[in-house]
């Protein structure tokens, strides 16, 4: 399934009909640098597109979670608990929530666009 | 390292005895009563005195070396002040003694508060504030309180420029400002343009240092106050760099209306490893009736301490008077500088900082050149580009001289930044010494820039692993 | 007259060359020149340290210096260890700023470290912060750290000290939380007040124990109530008193907070105190300032490094929850040399020296006149009712070089006692009231 990003630098993939799953971009783990901390909204929570659904926390930076699709929180991935760094290693694959929603290309960029974005910064 | 002291703990071993209990025992029920002992240390005297002789080996101070950090004002603490500070008479007197018994006390805050509105040019002090940041809360509920005697309830917003402190807009929000930031202009004051933007009748404030975090006095001071002014709002003067203008220029004469004083900054009261402060806050006369319930003041009578009776203040800050044995320092401060004293250390601060400045410029390039004030910011960012090295790299090379770095990575605004604030009381032969460490680091950067990545090498532990205390915190000693 | 500037006028000139000026008034050439003072500040010439030490003795001389100390309130008169004297004076400790940067501060990390093991062992908690101003806005920052979105609503009986609950108020005020009052019965917290306040809305309950009247109260009882309906319980505390008493998290608190003024720091006429903060292991991202824990360096050897730092302002800016960027550091450095120097034993007796002699002072007081106001147990602070004006009893006091408890009202008054004061002396001041009284 293909990733759509939103200028926020989270990803969003459809993963099956009713569900998507929400990470962020290599260049938002880049930025942060070493992730030790990892806070979200819980299952049965529900996220709506541009709106907090948590923090991520560096040694030396804290960054906003904004939600990339409408809808409920139907997992939490729990892994994250114990080793927040899955999400530096390996940012495309290691999702933060998995949510009960439609991913709405209208509001996102696709893969293509966003890295052209990431060329500026 | 040293070991911990639950490690030195032998079970039974006492350290300092208190006289036998020559009083009946007193049986308290069983609900109440502890069943097991805290493992504290079990440790005899001497073993405690080489602990923390040990400790303090391994603790760098302002006694130990030169300490530029930006924005702190690390000058040297005079030991005058600790022996006033700790004369019986200030050190052993109970907070609710009845007023006539602490005559001595009073007159020493009443008079610091006097030296403090001179120097700033306010018109009241509250030496009540423990800390900058706690006097920032303090001065942000003096506008609030009054904004609503004034039944001026649509002020939400407190503006701040994006150099400021993280302490700025944090005490906002806690006063319940929303906060709104201005950007800094290319020579690094407040930008006019983008302040007349976000002016209108729901700015409460605008939070300012003056000179600014790099260093620079801001030219524009006066317009930028009286455009505050003219909207309604008020002005908030943080005085973190006080340091630079004593005896020259003031605050209350560039149209602020309340200011917090650092006084373990500006007047010279030692850090302790991060504290104890004071953070006095000055306001001008209207916002006087507003002050915190335990702010000392003079009536005809005799001296009282404002309490729950005084119904327009903003209510207390904390409990008692304020962090007394630290502006008792500040107080034998002042005494000993007096007006022309404090106006040379200001004066010299500069003069530090300037030809600092100078020695460095052509090496690292400083981010808004020109004459600085007490302090001024270079950046990293070219030499971390061709070498790798970072400004925390250099910082780290550093302390194998024997110096505490910089601030590193402030202002935000600064990529790379180190920002160097020598102080008055560094000689010609230590800022000679650090200019050439400085060059000598930047050539190695290029010749040798791993020697520079593992530094330093002389410190009891070499670098530290944040990451790892972050992900997997341990705070306390697992027995 | 000292301006502890080093530079000789000589070594002046040569640096005022070097960056092309001509003069030390020549740097604030671009200040805009009406904002420059035209006068000297209206202050006193600068003076030696001679005299200097003579005005301040001059000054200190004006206060009064009491050698027993019955009055408590918050403040609490104990001996301090000579060797936490010498120790904490050490200049390392004095002038060392925040340890920022830990490779030069390995020293005033690991006391902090060590205080915080401490101050968890004192109060059964699991994590404790390197300490915040006192105890009143200790109590204040443990609002934010209860409360929820939805839940604003925090309990707090009269029966803590006044300025805590002052400053409670004051820090409340634009932070969207509601303080409700809770009513006392003899001198403790009515629980059947308690129940019928707590509510969905409650957010948090804060307790006293012993309370600012010296009393214990039913926390146990007070706890259950308080998880009943999910809130937490926040006990205020004297941490010597933890020696002998239950700690709070063995009580059912999940948050300890207090003054440790009493673990070795002078009364100082106020300050500078140290207000502690522990809390369960789940609130650690709650807890406001900072908090140093263990790491190792590059070798892998132990060290120590301030962290979890993404909590505080120098991060999350005016998202943090507080915006306080100093810790009372020295003072946490006395508190946990204090401790040490005491051990568990010492700093038991010296706790439960002060509960018998409280007992046996409020006995004999009895004994002449006085009436206890409170029925309930107490530790080494209680309330009486005098059977003269309690002004003639402080200054019947203060003739014998004692301060008197501290007055309530007109007959009531507030004492407190320590092991700083002797049998001897209690029986002295008990002698001289009961002439005074007849």
């Amino acid at each position: 399934m293909e990733k759509y990003y939103a200028t926020s630098h989270e990803w969003v993939m459809q993963v099956d009909d009713q569900h998507v799953r929400v990470g962020i971009s290599d260049y938002a783990q880049k930025a942060l640098g070493d992730i030790v901390f990892l806070s979200t909204h819980e299952l049965g929570d529900s996220v709506s597109f541009g709106e907090r659904f948590g923090d991520v926390e560096s040694v030396k930076a804290v960054s906003e979670l904004l939600s990339p699709v409408d809808g409920v929180v139907s997992k939490v991935n729990t892994d994250l608990e114990d080793k927040p760094e899955l999400l530096n290693e390996d940012p495309l694959n290691v999702w933060i929530i998995e949510v009960e929603g439609q991913v709405d290309t209208s509001r996102l960029l696709s893969e293509e666009a966003y890295l052209a974005l990431d060329k500026d910064h | 390292m040293s070991k911990l002291l639950f490690e030195r703990s032998v079970v039974g071993r006492r350290g300092i005895l208190i006289d036998p209990i020559d009083v009946p025992e007193v049986k308290l029920d069983e609900q109440y009563v502890r069943q097991s002992k805290p493992r504290l240390p079990e440790i005899g005297e001497v073993d405690l005195v080489r602990h923390y002789m040990e400790l303090s080996k391994y603790t760098f101070g302002v006694d130990n070396g030169f300490y530029p950090l930006g924005s702190c004002t690390m000058k040297y603490n005079p030991k005058l002040n600790e022996a006033t500070a700790s004369l019986e008479g200030f050190a052993n007197i109970h907070p609710s003694q009845s007023l006539e018994t602490v005559q001595g006390a009073l007159t020493l805050m009443d008079d610091l508060s006097h030296s403090l509105c001179e120097i700033t040019g306010m018109d009241a002090f509250t030496l009540q504030p423990a800390a900058g940041a706690h006097g920032e809360f303090t001065g942000l509920l003096l506008i609030h309180a009054y904004h609503k005697a004034n039944n001026d309830t649509k002020r939400t917003k407190v503006i701040v420029p994006d150099s400021s402190h993280g302490t700025n807009p944090a005490s906002a929000a806690m006063a319940g400002y929303q906060v709104i930031s201005v950007p800094s202009n290319a020579q690094g004051g407040v930008d006019v343009d983008a302040l007349k933007l976000v002016l209108n009748d729901e700015i409460a404030g605008l939070m300012l240092t003056n000179p600014n975090t790099l260093g620079l006095f801001d030219p524009n001071i006066e317009l930028i106050t009286s455009m505050v002014h003219e909207v309604g709002g008020l002005l908030y003067y943080d005085g973190a760099n006080l340091n630079a203008i004593m005896g020259t220029a003031r605050p209350g004469d560039m149209g602020f209306d309340v200011v917090h004083l650092n006084l373990h900054k500006t007047f010279s009261t030692p850090h302790g490893g991060g504290g104890p402060g004071s953070g006095p806050v000055g306001v001008k006369a209207f916002l006087k009736p507003f002050l915190p319930q335990g702010s000392l003041v003079k009536e005809t009578y005799g001296y009282r301490f404002l309490d729950e009776r005084d119904q327009s203040s903003i209510g207390r800050m904390r409990s008692y008077y304020g962090n007394f044995l630290v502006n008792v320092r500040a107080y034998t401060y002042i005494q000993s500088l007096g007006r022309d004293g404090l106006k040379a250390a200001s004066q010299n601060a500069v003069l530090n900082a300037n030809y600092l400045m100078e020695g460095l410029k052509d090496t690292y390039p400083v981010t808004y050149p020109g004459t600085c004030m007490h302090e001024f910011v270079i950046s990293l960012e070219k030499l971390k580009k061709e070498t790798g090295i970072s400004a925390k790299d250099i910082s780290k090379a550093l302390l194998d001289y024997g110096m505490h770095p910089p601030t590193m990575y402030f202002p935000l605004i600064v990529h790379e930044a180190l920002m160097i604030e020598p102080t008055e009381t560094e000689s010609k032969e230590t800022l000679d010494f650090f200019i050439e460490t400085m060059k000598k680091l930047h050539d190695l950067a290029y010749s040798k820039p791993e020697v520079i990545l593992n530094a330093p090498y002389s410190t009891p532990v070499k670098r530290v692993d944040d990451v790892q205390a972050a992900r997997n915190p341990i705070l306390k000693y697992m027995f | 007259m000292a301006g502890y500037i080093l530079n000789t006028d000589q070594e002046r000139t040569v640096m005022l060359e070097q960056i092309k000026r001509a003069s030390l008034d020549d740097l604030y050439a671009e200040l805009p020149s009406d904002l420059k003072l035209k006068q000297d500040l209206n202050l006193s010439a600068g003076q030696s340290e001679f005299a200097v030490m003579a005005k301040l003795k001059a000054l200190s001389s004006q206060n009064k210096v009491y050698s027993t100390i019955l009055r408590g309130a918050g403040v609490e008169h104990h001996h301090v260890p000579a060797v936490v004297k010498q120790l904490s004076n050490r200049e390392e400790f004095v002038s060392a700023y925040t340890p920022y940067q830990s490779e030069l501060s390995q020293g005033v990390l690991q006391s902090i470290f060590e205080y915080q093991t401490q101050m968890c062992e004192l109060t059964g908690m699991d994590v404790c912060n390197a300490s915040v101003y006192d105890g009143a806005t200790a109590a204040a920052e443990a609002m934010q750290m209860v409360v929820e979105r939805n839940r604003r609503v925090i309990l707090m009986p009269e029966n803590m000290h006044p300025h805590v609950l002052q400053t409670m108020r004051t820090y409340a005020q634009w932070a969207n939380i509601q303080l409700v009052d809770l009513k006392t019965i003899d001198g403790r917290i009515d629980l059947n007040d308690l129940q019928a306040k707590c509510d969905a809305n409650t957010a948090g309950v804060f307790i006293q124990h012993p309370n600012y009247f010296g009393l214990l109260e039913d926390v146990q009882e007070i706890s259950r109530i308080t998880h009943g309906i999910q809130a937490k319980l926040v006990q205020y505390t004297n941490p010597l008193t933890c020696a002998y008493l239950k700690s709070p998290r063995a009580l059912g608190a999940d948050i300890a907070i207090g003054e440790a003024q009493s673990l070795g720091i002078p009364m100082s006429f106020g300050g500078p105190y140290l207000g502690f903060m522990a809390a369960s292991a789940d609130l650690v991202r709650r807890l406001p300032g900072r908090i140093a824990g263990q790491t190792v360096d590059l070798d892998g050897k132990r060290a120590f490094t301030l962290t979890l730092q993404a909590r505080e302002q120098h991060i999350r800016r005016e998202k943090a929850s507080s915006s306080i960027c100093s810790n009372q550091a020295l003072m946490a450095l006395v508190a946990s040399m204090y401790c040490a120097s005491m051990g568990p034993q010492g700093l038991k007796e010296v706790a439960d020296a002060g509960l018998r002699k409280a007992h046996y002072l409020l006995q004999e007081l009895e004994k002449i006149g006085f009436k206890r106001k409170y029925e309930g147990p107490f530790f080494n602070e209680f309330v009486v009712v005098s059977p003269i004006e309690h002004s003639i009893i402080e200054r019947v006091c203060d003739e014998m070089d004692i301060l008197a408890g501290l007055g309530l009202s007109s007959h009531e008054s507030l004492w407190c006692v320590t092991e700083t004061t002797s049998k001897a002396t209690l029986d002295q001041l008990i002698a001289r009231l009961k002439e005074v009284i007849q």
